[in-house]
């Protein structure tokens, strides 16, 4: 069993020291959302879980200051945590060599398994220092998925006109109420002063009407552009369920495009966000 | 529609201090005529030009956003152009995903001894949102209060 040898590693971690906290799942009931534990004495590590509750992204744990100061933390990633993982190191935001990374295959988190599991293609995390897999025998890390089932979604949606494009995300953003969970659970939206909170000069309109639901969420999207892991946390974190899915795919698929990029895919590969090519396409430019 | 009441479009362009700002002055001092309708604001360079300011314009009731900056391998500062570009790359796709009019949008690179297109960039934009017609979309958008 996955937790088994989950909890005998976490426990073996904090009492030989490699590191000072465990960040895993715990549950409060079967079927329940799992939700982030921080484990710090090896007694403790029977709290930790693994269903297909896990959906959480912990990376996302690793941005926060309080988190940092407990010390050297290990983290359990699944293979697309584990691609915000890669962009957090990319981006230096972490230090690869201080964490401790822990990789559990999965096969789809979720009931029904969320939507980015249908075109998942890192079932098993590959930067991981211990990976752990549900049998040995089981198909190679990285399964490729053609490019067309993972922007399937986004496909269909722009086969609308443009005008009923805009009138789907004004439905979707009359909904909002800024309380920009998206944000706040997003990895990689780690700034210390959001750009939504700045006020002189106010960029963006505070209040939750259409135009400052617009602004704010072309800022959020456009924010996370080449650099979005794909993670879908901010879609299952809003309260109003507003399909930020599809903006991300949106971004996803013209880096992709454009760049050949896949935001955490490959350590190796230089990021495209903040970066330049002199053979850059241009034939929207007059 | 008669002469007095016929829609004007309203234009505002961003363009950059080193090229483009100086190619409206040299049609200026050419005595180009082109149309008022053009709304000028000046950045130091294309790399500044955010794309926030984009959306901004069309909350504040713009038909119509022209961003032009120095030609590849022109810039001041070397390389914000190119920055720039690629960020549009990105930006036009998340526009297009939001059914924003990308007709409405314009890029141009205009140096500054080309006072001559301009003039032709800005009368051509303005002629063609004036056939379009004002972007009641988005002005919808900004005055909506829920």
């Amino acid at each position: 069993m996955i937790v088994d040898q989950l909890r005998e590693l976490c426990a073996r971690l904090l009492s030989e020291g490699t590191a000072q906290v465990v960040i895993g799942y715990g549950q409060a009931a079967p079927g329940k959302p799992a939700y982030p534990v921080f484990i710090r004495r090896a007694e403790d590590a029977d709290q930790l879980v693994w269903n297909d509750q896990c959906m959480t992204n912990l990376a996302a744990t690793l941005k926060r200051r309080e988190v940092k100061a407990l010390g050297k933390p290990a983290v359990i990633v699944k293979g697309c945590d584990e691609r915000a993982l890669i962009m957090l190191a990319k981006e230096s935001q972490i230090v690869r060599a201080n964490i401790y990374v822990i990789g559990v295959e999965c096969n789809g988190a979720g009931r029904p398994a969320m939507a980015k599991c249908a075109s998942c293609d890192v079932h098993v995390p590959r930067w991981t220092d211990t990976v752990i897999r549900e049998t040995e025998s089981q198909a190679a890390a990285v399964r490729t998925t053609p490019s067309s089932a993972r922007y399937a979604d986004l496909e269909a949606f722009m086969r609308k006109t443009p005008e009923a494009r805009l009138a789907f995300w004004r439905a979707e953003f009359g909904r909002c109420v800024k309380c920009y969970a998206c944000r706040q659970v997003c990895p990689l939206c780690y700034c210390e002063r959001c750009i939504a909170d700045k006020n002189r000069p106010c960029v963006i309109d505070t209040s939750a009407t259409p135009k400052g639901n617009f602004a704010w969420h072309i800022t959020r999207a456009f924010h996370l552009a080449a650099r979005c892991a794909g993670c879908d946390e901010c879609a299952r974190a809003c309260p109003a369920h507003i399909d930020l899915r599809l903006l991300n795919l949106a971004l996803a698929a013209a880096a992709e495009d454009h760049f050949g990029w896949r935001a955490g895919m490959d350590p190796e590969a230089e990021p495209p966000a903040g970066a330049y090519s002199l053979k850059d396409k241009e034939d929207f430019i007059g | 529609m008669n002469e007095t009441n016929r829609f004007e479009p309203r234009i505002i362009a961003y363009v950059c201090n080193w090229c483009t700002y100086l190619g409206a002055d040299l049609a200026g001092t050419n005595r180009l005529e082109y149309p008022a309708n053009v709304r000028i604001i000046r950045f130091p360079c294309t790399g500044r030009i955010d794309f926030n300011l984009i959306v901004k314009a069309f909350e504040a009731g713009a038909d119509a956003v022209l961003v032009s900056g120095c030609h590849p391998g022109d810039c001041h500062y070397t390389a914000g152009n190119y920055h720039a570009r690629r960020r549009w790359m990105l930006f036009r796709q998340l526009l297009d995903t939001l059914g924003i009019d990308l007709n409405r949008i314009h890029f141009t690179w205009i140096s500054a001894a080309e006072g001559r297109k301009w003039a032709q960039v800005v009368t051509g934009i303005t002629e063609q949102t004036r056939q379009m017609g004002p972007y009641t979309a988005y002005r919808e958008i900004a005055r909506a209060s829920a």
